[in-house]
């Protein structure tokens, strides 16, 4: 006797024809999910793998972990990383929201000088904060006297480290407290204020609860960025060993990958609870402003505008004493002792040290990340957005495009030494040279670039495709008729900002140069390390001046294409 | 007039995860018919013309078009135009590149494109507007813009996803006036996907309803409005009277009211359309006739819905349309009492 059982799996799913250009779209988003693949899921396995190792490659499972564990010394540096960043994190927190504030819910004059004085320390390695204050209050800094006044015996170490971070993470925590706090409904303090609310009242009632997702994700981005950082500790940290030194340290100097590697799923752990937490926040922070609230717009107080733009005065005039100290020690000829104007640091960076060289690299690196960076991300954004069929590639892109968020770049250049220095991967001619320092700067920033490319896309109507389809025009027509034309404005800014954290990067090419393909940001650590601290802050502000001169191309680019692609607009 | 339909549906089925969308749908479109699909939002009927397009792909079932299977085609080797709710028209492409997106992909000649452009606006009602960006145009001048994108290639099936939900009353009005004309002067076989039961009404030659992803009635406007297949579209069509009533010995009683019924003996409910209560004129003697009294007058300009309950029906309460100017004349207001009659051959029973 046979039993016939009903086999679900046997009626196969209606699929329709493909037509050759839907096979098309598959073929790029392949493309570009291997590139994801080849170049950020492998390097972040390869870490994973490397950990688990002993020295000879057995595998050892948590032998590494338990003998990090048992070594003080490294234990210490994890318990610095941890408090430092946690300082930071609330020394920051509380000043960027109160400038935050002032500029969204005051009235007070100059809001963009502002807005753009607090990016300054975008526009250069973060380290420039760094050589900066040393200058300051270094050995021989100028307020060095009134600095051992307040009872710190020295700058160098935590002092040091504290302070440049938290001129360094400053535009980035400032960048998503503005965001939060413009998101705000002004139908809420209107009714507040039908009532009799005191202005107190209100600020905890209303803006404070308004902005709470947006003060976790500010914290956590600030306290991860603290965190992962290199370049302020390599210059200003002395003997005060964090996490991110030792990795160098362990990888660079001992040549222990294992705990090397030990080290840098440590350093992943926050960014990857960072961006968890974010993912989730940001969903409530959408969900929470409908479409038909109204923005909040402050009205005129006199004294609350003073006091509020004073304060902004404050926050201005320290991110400028910052940048113009590394300007003056440029061009100072002999610091401390003679401090008259020369161009000798320039010189002997840009010539003797080579450094001209490696500014080329860092141009040459960040022209590359601008131009395939946007074109990978962006065509990669279309593809998952407007095209349809090979789900499971659509669920792999969609996942690697967001993961880089969440990779420090001193991970994801560890990943690539293991990676692509392992002694049979066919991929290893790249090691060492400039493309894989732009695949990897563009893997380290594809994320930022991929959201912005989505949210563009997203402004468009969702029905283009399929009324291009009906009038039997592939899609790769409209594509370039309509899609990337209304894009062009976002395609901009994601080239700009791929260009600019190109040039400034440190942490994640710091492990893949060789001296043929250094580049500048990397040339500074150097001269640092050799002592030649005037050359380095001299370039530091070339790569600032660098940044600006492009971030004002950038806005030229904007206004011209915008004239050309954005006439529809005016209406 | 045994002509095979022009667009047969068979057996369609749409499941999404666990939830049936469509289940079985079985529909037959003649050539030149305009069809609409009407229902509430969630009953698939935005799915069914998805799946018509090949936008979304049946779970199982096949489609037919002018004697071709076109089951498994991709949306491009189909022949329809289309036109969204939300217009779809490419915002940097001004209206001549816009309606002409398809003629240029078919290597049509310049100054054929050109005329046919002019044509086509002068179709839609909008010539002269060849430089405009879309930005520059109302919504109901952009659906004419995408109608007319639709219309270029002459396909041989067009399209219509809930076109005039965008658009504000007076606007609505006019151009589903102007689509109909236009359809009838084109003979293009035409879909329209609504929920808005009066524009089914007014413009089609055949209105599907649907509900929960099934078909409950195919029908001309009038066949669904006087002769509703389920309660479902009596209630969904139009304003309805809904009466609790019992079918006992042959007979179908509600309150005092008794009227000849078959079938077995069962608990049913009545329904009256609004317009098949009269107040007048009221013949003496009429077995019809009830008094009742007003409880409410919702006043909508010509005419009124007037809320009146009758101990003749158990003191349910009743909805009718009164013009304006009798009830003037009748001075009738809240609480006056009134005589009504029903028009028994109106009565529909579930």
């Amino acid at each position: 006797m046979s039993v016939v059982l009903p086999l679900p799996s046997l009626v196969r799913a209606v699929k329709l024809r493909q037509h050759w250009v839907d096979r098309l779209a598959h073929l790029f988003i392949a493309l570009i999910a291997l590139v994801l693949v080849a170049f950020l899921a492998s390097p972040l396995l390869a870490i994973l793998l490397q950990a688990l190792q002993g020295q000879e490659g057995q595998f050892v499972w948590f032998d590494n972990f338990v003998e990090y564990a048992k070594t003080p010394a490294l234990l210490g540096s994890l318990w610095n990383s941890v408090w430092v960043s946690s300082v930071v994190t609330l020394i920051v927190l509380p000043l960027s929201f109160a400038f935050a504030y002032a500029l969204t819910r005051s009235c007070m004059p100059f809001k963009a000088l502002f807005r753009g004085i607090t990016l300054i320390p975008l526009l250069a390695p973060s380290l420039l904060s760094a050589i900066s204050l040393i200058y300051w209050f270094g050995n021989q800094g100028f307020l060095k006297g009134w600095m051992q006044g307040l009872g710190f015996d020295q700058i160098y170490g935590a002092p040091g480290i504290v302070l440049a971070e938290c001129l360094a993470v400053f535009p980035h925590t400032l960048m998503i407290l503005v965001t939060a706090l413009s998101l705000s409904d002004a139908r809420l303090y209107e009714a507040a204020e039908a009532m009799g609310t005191s202005v107190l009242r209100k600020f905890f009632t209303i803006t404070l609860p308004g902005a709470k997702y947006g003060l976790i994700s500010a914290g956590l981005v600030t306290f991860t960025l603290v965190m992962t950082d290199f370049g302020i500790p390599k210059v200003i940290g002395g003997n005060f060993n964090v996490l991110a030194t030792d990795v160098f340290k362990l990888v660079i100097g001992q040549q222990d990958f294992s705990k090397g590697a030990v080290v840098a799923i440590l350093l992943l752990a926050p960014a990857v609870l960072t961006f968890g937490v974010d993912h989730f926040v940001n969903r409530r922070q959408t969900a929470m402003l409908t479409a038909r609230a109204v923005p909040y717009s402050p009205k005129p107080v006199p004294v609350y505008d003073r006091l509020m733009m004073l304060y902004c005065c404050a926050i201005a005039a320290l991110m400028l004493a910052m940048l113009g100290m590394a300007i003056f020690a440029s061009f100072a000829t002999f610091w401390p002792y003679n401090l008259s104007p020369s161009w000798r640091h320039y010189a002997l960076g840009l010539l003797d040290a080579e450094v001209g060289t490696a500014f080329f690299n860092s141009l040459t690196m960040a022209a590359g990340t601008a131009l395939f960076g946007t074109l990978i991300v962006f065509i990669g954004a279309y593809l998952l957005e407007k095209t349809k069929g090979a789900d499971k590639l659509h669920t792999l892109v969609r996942l690697l495009a967001v993961l880089p968020m969440a990779v420090p770049g001193l991970v994801l250049g560890l990943g690539y030494i293991f990676f692509f220095n392992a002694p049979d991967n066919p991929l290893g001619f790249l090691y060492h040279s400039l493309t894989l320092l732009t695949l990897c700067t563009i893997v380290h920033f594809y994320t930022t670039g991929h959201l912005t490319a989505v949210t563009a896309l997203k402004a468009l109507d969702g029905e283009f495709e399929a009324v291009s389809a009906s009038l039997k025009v592939p899609f790769y027509k409209t594509f370039w008729r309509v899609t990337l034309p209304v894009c062009a404005p976002a395609l901009i800014d994601m080239a700009r900002y791929f260009f600019i954290n190109a040039m400034t990067t440190i942490s994640a090419v710091v492990f893949l140069y060789s001296p043929e393909t250094k580049v500048a940001s990397i040339a500074i650590l150097n001269l640092d390390e050799a002592g030649e601290m005037g050359a380095a802050a001299a370039m530091a502000v070339l790569i600032a001046l660098s940044s600006t001169v492009a971030t004002l191309l950038f806005m030229l680019l904007a206004w011209w294409t915008n004239r050309r692609t954005q006439a529809w607009r005016g209406g | 007039m045994s002509q095979p339909p022009f667009l047969e549906l068979l057996h369609i089925r749409k499941d999404f995860g666990s939830f049936t969308a469509l289940q079985d749908i079985n529909l037959a479109i003649r050539k030149g018919e305009f069809v609409c699909f009407l229902g509430p939002s969630g009953c698939g009927k935005t799915t069914l013309l998805r799946i018509i397009a090949g936008l979304e792909v049946q779970t199982s079932g096949r489609l037919l078009q002018a004697g071709r299977d076109i089951s498994l085609l991709p949306p491009a080797l189909r022949d329809y135009g289309i036109v969204f709710q939300s217009y779809a028209l490419f915002p940097n492409l001004n209206v001549t590149d816009n309606v002409a997106y398809g003629l240029v992909n078919r290597r049509t000649p310049r100054s054929e494109i050109k005329q046919r452009v002019t044509d086509l606006l002068k179709l839609v009602g909008l010539p002269g507007s060849e430089a405009k960006f879309p930005g520059q145009l109302s919504g109901g001048q952009q659906q004419r813009i995408a109608l007319a994108r639709a219309l270029a290639t002459a396909p041989g099936l067009l399209l219509l996803d809930e076109p005039l939900s965008a658009l504000d009353a007076l606007e609505r009005i006019r151009l589903r006036q102007e689509i109909r004309a236009l359809q009838q002067k084109l003979g293009v076989t035409t879909i329209m996907v609504t929920h808005d039961q009066e524009e089914a009404l007014s413009v089609a030659d055949r209105i599907v309803v649907m509900n929960h992803g099934v078909i409950e009635q195919v029908g001309t406007p009038l066949d669904i409005y006087r002769e509703p297949a389920s309660p479902f579209v009596a209630d969904f069509v139009g304003k309805i009277n809904i009466v609790p009533a019992r079918v006992a010995r042959g007979e179908l009683r509600f309150g005092s009211m008794c009227l000849p019924c078959d079938g077995i003996d069962r608990d049913v409910r009545v329904y009256l359309r609004p317009e098949d209560v009269l107040a007048r004129p009221i013949a003496v003697g009429d077995p019809h006739v009830f008094e009742a009294s007003i409880d409410k007058i919702e006043f909508l300009g010509s005419y009124c819905h007037v809320h009146v309950a009758s101990p003749a029906l158990d003191g349910h309460r009743l909805m009718v349309y009164l013009s304006l100017n009798f009830l003037s004349e009748q001075s009738l207001q809240v609480g006056s009492s009134i005589t009504l009659k029903l028009l028994p051959e109106r009565i529909k029973v579930f």
